[in-house]
């Protein structure tokens, strides 16, 4: 007993120093002013900036659904497959984590430009050039684009624990493509499905350089604005503090209420 | 009049270039048990995978009373599986695995609810609707397994091994109930299994695979009985199988001696296997003997003592209800109508 409680000292540490600490030090700067008095003003300035963080939140909940869609096929088919092609497709799917963030969203401005190599594309056989770039799709894009292989891997995980007997058992007793995703294999990858929206939501509301490298200064979300109270010209870490503080509420309780939905689903 | 439910014609399966199955060819009568019986690896489940929708065949045809089915896809098919390793849905409740064929078909409530009891009742597992899955045990699940195949009527239920699994006390039990099931339903059973005491006490038709060939279809008593070939005669039960020259009809040299037997139609002074299952051999006194051999080993089986005996280099297992001393000579005898006498099977 003892030695086990003495392996959990590392973590606790862990947590305290960067879990524990940072937040209570965003709760006290979102609660007071600059001479450190409690205050609420800075949660009232919120008010102000209530149509970005629906924006952020809108925005993010479209990544979210459109990484599902392609996740979803994408995790089931490769679960099916033999396990060495399983691994070659994962290892695939994680290639382009291993290049930096950053580089990857550059690489997108320089595809979309309005003289970008896809309009470039296009001009060949006499079209465009296209809005491709700062716009709310390509933000949207650059989210699905990131943030994907943390819905498809989730996704993977808990669909290769579906036996392949267990998919021949409902089709043996009368489902057809449909029903057979329907009734088996959706409510057996929610566990996945969860952890995914959760990996996907969170990274993606939050946000700030792939709207600021995609959206052209007018698709500006809820991060690109913590971030300036931060580091930016408008410094004011109340303020910016509250922001954090009111995101994170409001992400925790969407994901609770998802929560407790998607453990009713998978009880049926 | 007895009417075959399923047929088979020519069915050959390909994985990776390799005959799994060589044209095999078989008639399912309905209303029957018919296990197919054969070692790990001949293709018993492959076999059933054709007739419940899941293998593809490289040739041959597939019909269901008459009509061909070789693409009708698993869901369409008036034909149930209840699977090796059970198969149940975990996000279930045993009610709603049992219920999952009815609701697919979209049933009223209230006959869902009806015909899912009727099921609990016939495996003996009342009372457990709102259990999970996890709960029970092996041989509970597999209940409910026959319950969930069973309560969507199919006109033949397929099983691949189904008792595999369970103990040997349970296994029993269960085979006893199974045969009650299926005699109560009156619906085709497709039993597999390597288990050939399983096979012979459960079955209505036996049908023996080897190496993705049948090598015999009988009742049960034909093929203890009367085996086709010395294969069969080992893997139903244990045999003696020698070595053995066909004189001329009627007469058959083995163990350096003549003996008369009931077999003809061999050619004169072929080379045939001799089968003699080991009750049929009698021990007398070593002067009565017709072949004499050394005890070298006795073991005690429950009903019987199983006796190995060393004849002049040919090794002899013996079935007796009474003992014999190890190291004693003791003498050996056959009547003519135990000797079965085989064709030798070509080595491939
Ligand atoms: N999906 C498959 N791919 C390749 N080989 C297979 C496949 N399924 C079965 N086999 C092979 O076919 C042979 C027969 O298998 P099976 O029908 O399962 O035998 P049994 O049920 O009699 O033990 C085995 O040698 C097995 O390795
Ligand atoms: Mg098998």
């Amino acid at each position: 007993m003892k030695a086990s409680k003495f392996l959990a000292v590392p973590y606790i540490a862990w947590v305290l120093i960067f879990t524990i600490i940072p937040l209570s030090l965003v709760v006290f700067f979102a609660l007071t002013d600059s001479d450190g008095n409690f205050t609420l003003d800075n949660l009232f300035q919120m008010s102000d900036y209530m149509s970005v963080l629906f924006r952020s939140i809108v925005f993010a909940i479209i990544a979210t659904v459109i990484c599902l869609v392609i996740a979803f096929p994408a995790a089931y088919i490769i679960s099916r497959v033999s396990s060495m092609n399983q691994s070659s497709l994962i290892i695939l799917i994680m290639v382009p984590m291993w290049i930096s963030f950053l580089l990857r969203t550059y690489a997108w401005m320089t595809l979309l430009e309005p003289n970008g190599l896809i309009n470039k594309m296009f001009s060949l056989v006499g079209l465009g050039p296209f809005d491709l770039i700062n716009n709310a799709g390509a933000v949207i894009l650059g989210m699905v684009y990131n943030y994907l292989p943390f819905m498809i891997l989730p996704l993977h995980s808990v669909m290769t624990k579906i036996e392949p007997h267990t998919v021949e058992a409902a089709q043996d007793l009368g489902c057809n493509k449909i029903n057979l995703v329907r009734k088996v294999i959706l409510p057996l990858s929610m566990p996945g499905i969860s952890t995914g929206i959760v990996a996907v939501f969170v990274p993606s509301v939050s946000t700030f350089v792939i709207s600021r490298m995609l959206g052209g200064g007018t698709n500006d979300l809820i991060g690109d604005f913590i971030e300036s109270q931060f580091l930016g010209n408008s410094y004011n870490p109340h303020l910016g503090s509250a922001m954090a503080l009111v995101l994170m509420v409001i992400v925790l309780f969407m994901m609770s209420l998802f929560n407790q939905f998607g453990s009713e689903e998978g009880a049926v | 009049m007895k009417n075959t439910i399923i047929s088979l014609r020519n069915a050959v399966v390909e994985y990776d270039g390799e005959k799994i199955l060589k044209d095999i060819n078989l008639d399912i009568i309905d209303k029957q048990f018919v296990t197919l019986l054969g070692p790990s690896g001949c293709g018993k489940t492959t076999t059933l995978r054709i007739i419940g929708g899941f293998a593809e065949m490289a040739s041959g045809e597939l019909f269901f009373n008459g009509v061909k089915i070789n693409n009708l896809p698993p869901h369409k098919r008036q034909v149930n599986t209840v699977f090796q390793k059970y198969a149940l849905f975990p996000h279930l409740n045993i009610f709603e695995n049992i219920a999952f064929g009815l609701r697919i078909q979209k049933l009223p409530e209230k006959e869902i609810k009806a015909r899912v009891e009727e099921m609990l009742k016939l495996v003996n597992m009342e009372g457990f609707e709102k259990r999970s899955i996890n709960s029970l045990s092996g041989g509970q699940q597999q209940r409910i397994a026959i319950a969930r195949a069973l309560v969507n009527r199919p006109k033949v239920l397929l099983l691949d091994e189904p008792l595999g699994a369970l103990d040997l006390k349970l296994r029993k039990e269960m085979q006893i109930e199974l045969k009650r099931i299926q005699q109560e339903l009156e619906i085709t059973f497709i039993y597999v299994t390597h288990d050939q005491e399983e096979a012979l006490t459960m079955s209505d038709t036996v049908v023996v695979m080897k190496d993705g060939t049948i090598q015999q279809i009988g009742t049960p008593q034909d093929i203890y009985n009367e085996p086709n070939n010395a294969f069969i005669a080992d893997f139903i039960g244990e045999s003696n199988i020698i070595d053995g020259i066909m004189r001329r009809d009627f007469l058959v040299e083995f163990a350096g001696k003549e003996f008369a037997c009931v077999d003809k139609g061999f050619e004169k002074d072929e080379l045939v296997d001799v089968v003699i299952r080991p009750e049929d051999i009698k021990v007398v006194p070593q002067y009565q003997g017709a072949i004499i051999g050394v005890v070298e080993n006795v073991i005690f089986k429950g009903v019987h003592y199983e006796i190995s005996v060393d004849a002049l280099g040919y090794k002899w297992i013996i079935h007796s209800t009474q003992s014999e001393e190890v190291g004693s000579i003791i003498g050996m005898n056959v009547t003519p109508t135990d000797i079965h006498i085989m064709h030798k099977q070509e080595e491939e």
